[in-house]
């Protein structure tokens, strides 16, 4: 027997090698930058006691959204599971109601209510901000078939992590996505450690994940997920095929994360040499920087970015502070759907 | 512009810690990222690292300080680009500026573990909400089932239950796991479980100790006994069809020819502020299912001892544990073969005015309310049902005849909760006796709500119990 999967149809040509415009660099370094120093600011809050319960945090991964939020068009959805204030930031959802979510204050995405894990904004396409991992791919694959179901031409981007890719949903959204050839993207975040397992401990034939549509005739493929470039490129061809009618497509995008699952990991299931060393060589807003300089752009210029975007997200970090909780009686709203 | 740099809270319940080691000089430079501190809490010695660029102007605090308040300064940063704000930028006020705990923790063993290895001193090594109270040791009324005299040993509920796991996988004849071949892999990589209750086993036997639910289901049809830990019973929500379709039914749906001896255990109800997904209780779900048994301890004893007979019982059982419990000490009868009735309550106090009848983290609402009520002169009897199918009715009945009142309390939903099954039959079975309208105090009926205020509102409390007491003793509750 055969042990090797066939190539699947319609696989799509390579991509050529990744680059961007001075201006896209510019952008892709304001996003991630934004998303970085939120990240930082939130777990500054996390310490201070303003932010309670699980707080996950994306840094070192920035380079994935923001890279699949540049690839994207406007109609595109959006849903990932609970390491989300990125994907939240990178759709363009205000940083001050993120972060008053964070502090569960009234003028939170979810009025308080939902925290760090649970945010959504229909007005951005965002479905959320989900608990319970390996949920977003028949989520996603749903709203998919709504929009197939309308005739519009959407696409939605369908996050998961590596871990989640072991779940047997994801397995039961991969077939009836194929077959009713509904259009998502499946993209996996693999950033190599689901909670404290490391990939290969938990996951067979771990090294090639974006091969795990191929049973049901879904294309795949593997992208440097800390080079926004990169991402982008392999996002604009997923996408360009998805949206053609071809059906689903997988990304597995390789990534890291500097922080610990949760606030409070003692991270005792990898070196801290690794972590150093992802940092100092592989950094995703540290490669954007140099790109730009090598583009000739001004230091100046660069480092006035990083200022306005602390200025941002020290304004974000005062009014979620500063905002009341909600009012007792929102405990009992919002439990059944209003009539229509 | 110089800013302080906060003594962090490394862990929810942290209120203090020790600054073990400055990795800094002051006048040194650090970037983001680098490791400043080591920091020990109650739990774990964790890396604090520097979250803004720029020098160490002063340290504050020598190291080897002991009882460092969180949020006190302990050292102050001149940040890098210290000019004045950019003219239209928002005007912030300067803040200070907490550390972060380090993403990787230093090798070395905190100097507070306990001696063996993976003894839930430390941190669980995978997620862990915050818990409540870590070292009050709870006197509860002493086990009817321990004979007198015995020794007892203060331990928290997570070790009862690795205690449990261990002694049971030992006993050769019952143990599937013994039969296995021993763990060959090196013991830093083998899984500790999820909240170090299951480390013992998982370090001895391996990949044998923990299963998935339809994988743990075929075993045990085919004659193995294996315990399923889910992270939290949350994530159970995924696995429900394998406990309740192929688990529950299939001793009747042979006709009595395949046993299913399984048990799937894990925390069950609200942690603190890990908002609606993760925050629930199935207590009632479970309890409905035919064919299963459902266990819910408050105490360590309890834990230890009816988890012992859970592994030893025939029928599928799920076992409800408590996450806010597990750092809790309680006595444990010192006892070669301590194991507990499935089935039966306990009194954990003794009184004759009121019955509180709860189960798990209940208790400790009630046992709070009974004292407040013994300071107004009501004499509660406090019920621990420990198992909640089959319900030990027999043993409530007996008290509700005694006292001619009852209040239930429990922190999961108001509709078809235990309480409501409790009170049905109450009032079916001795509704001569009763003095007062049963009543329940139970969790709000939403979805666990994130905002701190709120999720204080969605959860029982000790003054609705008293309360609620007072109200079916006819006592006026004051405004």
């Amino acid at each position: 027997m055969d042990q090797k999967p066939s190539e699947p149809r319609e696989m799509p040509a390579p991509p050529p090698e990744p680059t961007l415009n001075p201006d896209d660099y510019l952008a892709a370094y304001r996003n991630m930058l934004l998303i970085r120093r939120f990240e930082e600011k939130a777990g500054q809050l996390y310490g201070m006691g303003f932010i309670g319960g699980f707080c996950h945090l994306y840094i070192g991964q920035e380079a994935v959204v923001t890279g699949m939020m540049m690839a994207k068009r406007e109609g595109d959805q959006v849903i990932t599971s609970y390491r989300d204030h990125g994907h939240m930031l990178a759709t363009g959802m205000d940083p001050k109601g993120v972060m008053a979510e964070l502090t569960g204050r009234q003028s939170g995405y979810s009025k308080g209510k939902g925290g760090s894990m649970h945010m959504f904004s229909v007005e951005k396409g965002f479905y959320g901000g989900h608990g319970i991992v390996g949920t977003p791919a028949p989520l996603g694959s749903g709203i998919a078939f709504a929009n197939k179901y309308r005739g519009n031409d959407n696409v939605c981007l369908t996050f998961f992590g590596e871990g989640a890719a072991n779940q047997g949903q994801v397995y039961e959204s991969f077939n009836m996505a194929s077959l009713w050839k509904l259009p998502v993207l499946y993209i996996i975040e693999n950033n190599h450690y689901a909670m404290g397992t490391a990939v290969e401990r938990a996951t067979a034939h771990a090294e090639e994940l974006y091969h795990r549509g191929l049973a049901f005739g879904i294309p795949g493929r593997q992208v440097d997920g800390m080079d926004v470039a990169a991402v982008k490129a392999a996002g604009e061809e997923a996408l360009a095929h998805v949206r053609s009618g071809e059906g689903p497509m997988i990304l597995e995008v390789l990534t890291y994360r500097y922080r610990g699952h949760s606030m409070s990991d003692p991270a005792k299931y990898r070196t801290r040499e690794e972590v150093q060393d992802m940092r100092q060589h592989h950094d995703p807003i540290e490669l954007v920087h140099k790109r730009l300089s090598a583009l000739g752009r001004d230091e100046e210029e660069l480092k006035a970015v990083d200022k306005e975007i602390r200025a941002v997200v020290n304004e974000a970090a005062q009014f979620a502070q500063d905002e009341p909780e909600p009012e007792p009686g929102e405990l009992w709203t919002d439990v059944v759907a209003a009539k229509d | 512009m110089p800013t302080d740099i906060l003594m962090p809270a490394l862990s929810p319940t942290m209120e203090e810690g020790t600054l073990a080691k400055w990795h800094v000089r002051e006048g040194q430079s650090v970037q983001t990222g680098d490791v400043i501190a080591e920091i020990e809490t109650d739990k774990a010695t964790m890396e604090v690292e520097a979250i803004e660029d720029g020098v160490i102007q002063s340290i504050l605090v020598p190291e080897g300080t002991e009882h460092v308040a969180v949020n006190q300064p302990i050292a102050v940063l001149l940040l890098e680009d210290d000019e004045a704000p950019a003219e239209g930028a928002p005007a912030v006020a300067p803040q200070p500026t907490v550390s972060e705990p380090a993403a990787a923790a230093p090798p070395q063993a905190p100097a507070a573990q306990a001696p063996s290895p993976g003894l839930g001193e430390t941190e669980p090594e995978v997620e862990t909400a915050p818990a409540g109270p870590q070292s009050r040791t709870v006197r509860a009324a002493p086990e009817p089932e321990v004979p007198a005299g015995t020794e007892m040993v203060d331990m928290t509920v997570r070790e009862a239950l690795r205690d449990a796991m261990a002694e049971e996988m030992r006993r050769e004849a019952m143990s599937s796991w013994a039969r296995r071949s021993p763990n060959t892999r090196a013991p830093t990589r083998s899984r500790k479980g999820c909240w170090r209750s299951s480390a013992a086993a998982a370090h001895r036997y391996a990949d044998h100790g923990v299963w998935f639910a339809g994988i743990g289901v075929g075993a045990a049809f085919a004659g193995l006994r294996p315990v399923v830990e889910f992270m939290t019973w949350n994530f159970a929500m995924q696995a429900i069809d394998h406990i309740v379709n192929s688990a529950a039914k299939t001793l009747y749906m042979s006709g009595g020819q395949m046993h299913c001896p399984i048990v799937f255990r894990g925390p069950n109800g609200a942690a603190a502020r890990v908002a609606a997904q993760h925050s629930q209780d199935f207590s009632s779900v479970y309890a409905q299912v035919p064919g299963l048994k459902v266990i819910a301890p408050y105490s360590a004893a309890d834990a230890k001892g009816l988890l012992k007979a859970a592994i030893r019982e025939n029928s599928p059982v799920v076992f409800l544990e408590n996450e806010i419990l597990y750092g809790q000490s309680f006595p444990v009868p010192k006892l070669d073969n301590f194991v507990l009735p499935i089935g039966k309550a306990r009194i954990a106090r003794a009184g004759k005015d009121v019955t509180l009848v709860s189960y798990s983290r209940g208790l400790a609402y009630a046992i709070d309310a009974a004292e407040r009520l013994a300071a107004q002169g009501i004499d509660a009897e406090i019920i621990d049902l420990r198992t909640l199918r089959p319900l030990d009715m027999e043993t409530v009945l007996t008290s509700v005849r005694k006292t001619n009142r009852i209040v239930t309390v429990e922190e999961g939903w108001p509709v078809c909760s235990v309480g409501t099954e409790i009170c049905a039959q109450v009032t079916a079975q001795a509704f001569d006796y009763l003095d007062a309208p049963p009543l329940k105090i139970t969790g709000a009926d939403v979805p666990m709500p994130y905002a701190a205020n709120l999720e204080k509102l969605a959860l029982p409390s000790v003054e609705l119990v008293v309360s609620a007491a007072k109200s079916v003793c006819y006592r006026e509750n004051a405004a």
